[in-house]
């Protein structure tokens, strides 16, 4: 799982059934040096209600889909927004000094 | 797996069901002569690992679930080792410095 | 799949109880020419290799398809010692 920050949103109206309802967004994973990097940006599903400028964390893979109930079908999606960080609770984050460099 | 370096904790307070009452850890990739490689990633804890700890990092779902009791979740990073050490006959020593 | 060499080792006391007695190797990546790629990955082993042989190494879920591995939280393993192989340069 990896950082980001949210830096948009999606909107598809012609969707995979199983995407109807959910929120899709751009995340810019956080470079090493604690910046977003929208260079490498990926569009997630949003599990937790994420909002744009949030800094979140994500999960790439097959078990991105995993992040909704069972009954329904799991989602069509690699990767999935599963957590939003506090923002006071994590000050070192949001100075964009998570990684400090030892290079 | 690979080798990490446990950097920080991240606070979450939303957050999916299936991470709660778990450890979220920043971990720092790092290459074998003990740099960093890459962005820190964020793993949930399986052995109770701290801040400066050298550790053994899951990429993969089935593993990083099952590792913090959470099967059927979307977990993909669980650190599920803590490194006593680590010996490379071919390459430089892995650096021991802790931070 | 990929072939790799081994070229190290890991201890670890503290980790999942499912990784008690399995072989921790630490192996880089090789061309078919032997040459070394980026990077490493840390793999179980299941065959009994040593350091400096060179190996087969599969990823991700297929690594707990030895039976050594299933059930394991295991995202590497090695699954054989290669003894030549042939390949255009």
């Amino acid at each position: 799982m990896q950082l980001a920050r949210v830096i948009g949103a999606v909107v598809a109206t012609v969707k995979d059934a199983d995407l109807v309802g959910k929120k899709l967004l751009i995340l810019a994973p956080l470079a090493p040096s604690g910046q977003p990097n929208a260079a490498a940006s990926v569009v997630a599903l949003d599990a937790v209600g994420a909002g744009v400028g949030e800094l979140v964390y994500f999960c790439r893979g097959r078990e991105a889909s995993l992040a909704w109930e069972r009954g329904a079908p799991p989602p069509p999606t690699d990767a999935a927004v599963v957590g939003i960080a506090d923002p006071a609770a994590n000050p070192g984050l949001f100075a964009g000094a998570a990684t400090e460099s030892r290079r | 797996m690979i080798l990490g370096r446990v950097v920080g904790a991240v606070v979450a307070t939303r957050k999916h069901p299936s991470h709660e009452a778990r450890k979220l850890l920043l971990v720092q990739p790092l290459d074998l002569a003990g740099g960093d490689d890459g962005a820190a990633l964020v793993a949930l804890d399986a052995v109770d690992a701290g801040v400066g700890d050298r550790v053994l990092l899951v990429r993969e779902g089935y593993s990083a679930m099952t590792a913090v009791g959470r099967p059927r979740s979307p977990i993909s990073t669980a650190v599920i080792g803590v490194v006593d050490t680590a010996d490379c006959a071919a390459e430089p020593e892995p650096a021991r410095r802790k931070r | 799949m990929i072939l790799a060499r081994v070229i190290g080792t890991v201890v670890a006391t503290r980790k999942d109880p499912r990784l008690e007695g399995m072989k921790l190797l630490i192996v880089r990546p090789v061309d078919p020419q032997g040459k070394d790629q980026s990077g490493y990955l840390i793999a179980v082993d299941t065959v009994g290799a040593g350091v400096r042989e060179k190996v087969l190494v599969v990823q991700g879920s297929s690594a707990r398809m030895p039976a050594a591995c299933q059930d394991r939280p295991v995202d590497a393993a090695i699954i054989g010692i290669v003894d030549s192989l042939q390949a255009e340069p």
